[in-house]
């Protein structure tokens, strides 16, 4: 079970644990339904490949900053609220890729309650696929 | 030599039309599982993800106005010489959360257009600032987006 987050337990470097994400072709499709996405890079494959020349199917860039707010949300639980959130996609990921999100607290304001954390999306590299930052204000 | 004229950068403070849209669970559902959450708020649809609203208020458009590779050409940007999109970013300020049956209505901004260049040649970046209202008037979020164009 998950503990609750407490104020004068956090420190400014503290790790968030994050999670794996091997986006296939099933899920890519999904997700750019439920946005209505028809960009080629996300499904046709020969097009993707010899006409905007990316080595395999894309994973859509918005999907990869919702993992950046999982990573987050799912840390965060029911102790506080988010207030401000920021991404941006550096390098593009494919269909086989598996990412990995992780975060850590960079400041703590007491008189707030508001935590400012860093958020990564890597790929298996150690590449940054999309750095992202958030502000979120715990619950007192 | 520059891409982008005056004629295009006078669209910079143009507004788009207001969207008026319902949240409703089943689409929080839809967005939830396809982006893998694993919180039951969000899967059971009783809170949208904090992403979610950019399902909510992406463009519908008719198939006739799609580009050859399946994108649109948003209307609230001036046609520009570069239209390969690439995904940007976005940053969000959030004001309430967005829970089931929330009707919402968006307004959109352009507020930058500039250009850079890329290690593959030149890049045109806009910038649109999104207000996410209630229907009573109270702010739900503020969303800047950055696309990038090639």
């Amino acid at each position: 079970m998950r503990n609750t987050l407490k104020l004068s337990e956090l420190t400014i470097g503290d790790s968030i644990l994050g999670r794996d994400y091997a986006c296939d072709n099933v899920q890519l499709m999904l997700y750019n339904a439920s946005l209505w996405n028809g960009h080629r890079i996300h499904y046709d494959h020969p097009y993707t490949t010899a006409v905007e020349s990316y080595s395999g199917l894309v994973v859509a860039g918005p999907l990869i900053g919702d993992w950046l707010t999982q990573c987050l949300m799912e840390w965060l639980g029911e102790d506080g609220e988010l207030l401000r959130f920021s991404y941006s996609n550096r390098i593009a990921s494919y269909v086989g890729e598996t990412l990995t999100s992780s975060g850590k607290i960079i400041s703590i304001e007491q008189d707030t309650r508001n935590l400012e954390l860093e958020l990564l999306v890597c790929n298996e590299d150690g590449e940054v696929v999309a750095p992202g930052s958030a502000c979120v204000r715990l619950m007192g | 030599m520059s891409l982008l004229t005056d004629e295009h950068l006078s669209h910079i403070g143009d507004r788009g039309p207001q969207k008026r849209e319902i949240a409703t669970r089943r689409d929080i559902r839809k967005y939830a599982v396809a982006t893998g959450q694993s919180l039951r708020k969000f899967l059971d649809g009783d809170v949208a993800p904090p992403l979610y609203h950019v399902t909510l208020f992406w463009e519908i458009v008719e198939l006739n106005r799609l580009t050859p590779d399946g994108v649109y050409i948003d209307t609230l940007i001036p046609t520009l010489p570069l239209n390969r999109a690439m995904a940007g970013g976005l940053e969000i300020e959030y004001f309430q959360p967005i829970l089931a049956d929330d009707e919402l209505i968006a307004e959109r901004q352009l507020t930058a257009l500039y250009e850079k260049s890329g290690r593959s040649g030149p890049l045109i970046f806009y910038e649109v600032i999104t207000d996410v209202n209630t229907v009573g008037g109270e702010p739900v979020l503020r969303e800047k987006t950055t696309r990038i164009l090639r």
